[in-house]
């Protein structure tokens, strides 16, 4: 992971910024050039912190630079503002995962690049504990 | 616009050769082609491939082909759509032979998966994911597929039996096929007592590690004795990410594809009488078949749980085994499951055969939904 590549992201990643269409007013996390509706303005939107599960599953063979934290669950989640996005699910046994668990925000480590790489963070989910 | 005819099919067996490379595999397979429609000249060559940059470090595929056919300074290009490299190849070479551009158009497909370690291989295949936002969360495109799995049987009921069977069907399907990876039954106990993958997939239920070349040679209808004719060939892609879809378990790119393709051809999915869908895990399958229109939303598993998809079903589907027993070298698949539609509808596919097959489709799928190409071919 190159430096200015992982720069470039910090925004969305670390504090779940997206945007949101000025003409329509269609939220999109990660942004996107242009909105469904054609317009190409867009404002900064910070998405909700709050969500619940709407699926998930448990990686048990992970990609390069995940193998060491298997098995980790990965869901798709439906945010309280109604957006959606997929995300690792933390501080849970895969076994205790249910469809419709509320889950909230967690800033956490992702992977690194090799021994003397790059660290990178981002966010997680985590169930929220009444 | 001309009509296209496939006038000759080759491809390799699906396996692990260690002692071969890209260029061997990809040249049997369109030099069979070749030999197979008893014809030498070529215009065009499309290269379907989908990981060579990150499995062999290999790019340029067009130029590197053509040199290995033994033809360096044809025109050449290599197609990636992710895991639809090969049926959106075909679409290409379509579209050059419909448009009168080209008469002789070669379509190959190649993938060589067991270079390397299975990370390695994960990392590679969720590269037709958005790498900063879905790749970047560690799942694997098998855990993608998993997503919907949950959702699936969530929404309407499917047992994950029901589901696994579309593995077992597949397999029943690939028994006696020489070019096929797994040539061997599975049983649904098998498949469900294997080991998770991704919950709820199991790994019985997913194709694995697959090597192979499939090549088709095109040419104009009316200059291709006993060719096959091109119905219709369509390509349709949709959100990249599952969570930018509103209803993740309709496969819009299928629908689309599938509409497309069945009011250019004038049939119905109960003119089909062959049918190759991507069965790259069993939920794909499933789901594949019932946005081809094969099946009603949620009844696609128990569909194939009661066997309507077997030679003697109402929709035979995936005839040779499929992604998960012929094999699935993603950029090969698509023209594998063109080259398999061509056999049966030619009277060609032996203890396969499905008697008196006169219109076959083909479904060539990436990752979870976002291209999809549809090929109807038909006996004329």
């Amino acid at each position: 992971m190159s430096v200015p590549r992982y720069w470039r992201e910090e925004k969305p990643r670390y504090r779940l910024m997206g945007e949101e269409c000025a003409k329509c007013g269609a939220k999109y996390y990660p942004k996107t050039p242009v909105c469904a509706c054609g317009s190409t303005e867009f404002k900064p939107y910070k998405l909700a912190e709050m969500g619940k599960l709407k699926s998930w599953t448990v990686i048990r063979n992970a990609p390069v630079g995940y193998e060491r934290f298997t098995p980790y669950v990965v869901a798709l989640i439906e945010l309280d503002d109604g957006v959606q996005i997929l995300s690792q699910v933390v501080d849970v046994e895969p076994e205790a995962v249910k469809v419709g668990m509320k889950v909230e925000y967690a800033f956490r480590k992702v992977t690194e690049d090799g021994q003397a790489g790059l660290l990178q963070y981002g966010y997680k989910f985590r169930p929220v504990v009444d | 616009m001309r009509k296209v005819a496939v006038a000759g099919i080759g491809f390799t067996k699906v396996g692990e050769p260690w002692e071969r490379n890209v260029k061997e595999l990809f040249a049997e397979a369109a030099l069979g082609a070749l030999k197979d429609a008893a014809h030498t000249e070529v215009e065009h060559l499309y290269v379907a491939n989908m990981m060579g940059a990150h499995l062999q470090g290999q790019i340029g595929m067009g130029a590197m082909m053509a040199e290995a056919i033994g033809r360096p300074g044809l025109p050449a290009v290599r197609i990636e759509a992710g895991q639809a490299s090969g049926g959106v190849a075909f679409h290409e070479g379509v579209k050059a032979v419909a448009s009168g551009m080209s008469d002789w158009v070669l379509v190959g497909g190649v993938e060589k998966m067991s270079d390397l370690l299975p990370e390695a291989v994960a990392t590679a295949l969720v590269g037709a994911e958005d790498q900063e936002y879905t790749a970047y969360t560690g799942v694997t495109k098998t855990g993608l597929s998993a997503i919907l799995h949950r959702l699936y049987s969530h929404e309407y009921g499917a047992s994950p039996e029901e589901i696994g069977w579309f593995a077992a069907r597949s397999h029943d399907n690939a028994v006696g096929v020489t070019h096929a990876q797994y040539p061997f039954k599975l049983s649904i106990e098998r498949v469900m007592t294997s080991p998770m993958e991704a919950d709820p997939i199991r790994m019985m239920e997913c194709a694995a590690v697959a090597d192979g070349a499939a090549a088709v040679l095109l040419g104009p209808a009316d200059k291709v004795a006993n060719g096959i004719e091109v119905a219709a060939s369509t390509v349709a892609t949709d959100h990249l990410s599952l969570a930018a879809r509103k209803n993740p378990l309709t496969l819009i790119a299928v629908k689309k594809a599938a509409d497309k393709a069945y009011e250019i051809a004038k049939t119905k999915p109960k003119d089909i009488d062959v049918l190759e869908v991507t069965d790259d895990t069993t939920i794909d399958g499933v789901l594949s078949l019932e946005d081809l229109g094969f099946a009603e939303k949620g009844k696609g598993a128990k569909m194939v749980a009661q066997g309507h998809t077997t030679r003697t079903g109402e929709i035979p589907t995936n005839n040779f085994g499929g992604l998960k027993a012929r094999g699935n070298p993603i950029g090969a698949t698509g023209l594998y499951q063109i080259a398999e539609t061509v056999m049966q509808l030619r009277g060609e596919a032996g203890a396969n055969q499905v008697p008196d097959a006169k219109i076959g489709m083909a479904q060539s799928m990436a990752g979870v939904g976002s291209t999809c190409s549809v090929a109807i071919l038909r006996r004329v």
